[in-house]
């Protein structure tokens, strides 16, 4: 809920800043490791925004899946299942390189 | 027309939390934010450190519910100081949140700060108050497929207790699964098992804080 709140607040500051008064699509990109749940979030921002100017404005969602490079090896792989764990040296430092991701990538203005 | 954004959608959560860690710094106290789904032992385990570090360290809490000052007042007849926060709804805590109930502490007459989130493994994980660590518990009774279930949480903290572990011969829960897993996750992870019920384990847990207190000398 109050992550889309957040979303709302910077929404309504990028539409005064760029001095825009109709929005019809806003675009977030999610990571796979997230608190976000898609369906959720679209369910939440419907719910809030009912009777207000950003009513009916559509959600897209680009998921982003978590991927994983070794620090040992360097070798680059998606984490599945959450297993931190290199599928070539079996080394344990794992560092995210995607997948974290939560931000508001771009609004579509009328 | 497209206007693009790019801004993290919880930059002004953040901004707060770096704020609220300044001034934890500079008063020198250590703070964490623990975290558990409702009834895995959070106030059982915060009224046993109490009980085991007050005479040592100086202890304050603040008390995330949604409803309800029932934690609160738990906490307050041990002798220190506890603030209640009623969220109204929402499933975590944030730092604006903080930021009001730390109007309440005098925090330069504190060593240690605890935050009581919210009931809840998800959304705490995603929000900072500022804390030094996360800290997270999981009773044995909730089952070993959690880590893998709410990966966030274990991924995120420093600390998992596993609580309740005077009930495994009861259950078939394994603390060998919910190890591997969570290391899988998180191989940085401290784990100690606990029971809050009898004290088995807790004493690995007090002094793990009273390490990490910035101005405990040690007795």
């Amino acid at each position: 809920m109050s992550i889309v709140q957040s979303i709302i607040d910077i929404v309504h500051q990028e539409m005064a800043r760029n001095q825009v008064s109709k929005v019809s699509v806003i675009r977030l990109v999610v990571g796979e490791f997230t608190a976000v749940v898609p369906d959720s979030l679209a369910f939440c921002f419907e719910l809030i925004t009912k009777d207000t100017p950003l009513e009916g404005v559509k959600i897209e969602l680009e998921q982003v899946p978590l991927t994983g490079r070794c620090r040992a090896c360097g070798k680059e792989f998606p984490i599945v299942e959450y297993r931190f764990v290199c599928p070539e040296c079996q080394s344990n430092e794992i560092e995210a390189i995607s997948g974290k991701e939560l931000f508001i990538k771009e609004i579509e203005a009328e | 027309m497209k206007v693009p954004v790019v801004r993290n959608i919880l930059e002004a959560n953040e901004q707060l939390a770096q704020e609220n860690k300044t001034r934890f710094q500079e008063k020198g106290l250590l703070v964490l934010n623990l975290m558990s789904s409702p009834g895995a032992g959070k106030t059982t385990l915060l009224e046993r450190t109490i009980e085991a570090l007050k005479d040592k360290i100086r202890i304050a809490v603040i008390e995330g519910d949604i409803q309800s000052t029932y934690d609160a007042e738990k906490i307050a007849q041990h002798g220190i100081p506890a603030v209640q926060i009623n969220t109204d709804g929402a499933c975590h805590l944030d730092s604006r949140m903080i930021q009001q109930a730390l109007k309440e502490i005098d925090l330069s007459a504190l060593d240690l700060l605890v935050v009581e989130n919210v009931g809840n493994l998800v959304c705490p994980a995603e929000f900072d108050v500022g804390e030094d660590y996360k800290v997270m518990i999981l009773s044995v009774t909730e089952g070993d497929d959690k880590p893998l279930k709410y990966p966030l949480m274990f991924s995120k903290s420093t600390v998992l207790l596993v609580n309740k572990i005077d009930l495994l011969p009861y259950i078939n829960t394994s603390v060998e699964k919910i190890r591997q897993v969570s290391l899988e996750i998180n191989p940085q992870l401290e784990i100690f098992e606990v029971s809050c019920q009898n004290g088995t384990g807790l004493e690995s847990w007090f002094n793990w804080i009273l390490k990490r207190v910035p101005h405990y000398k040690g007795a």
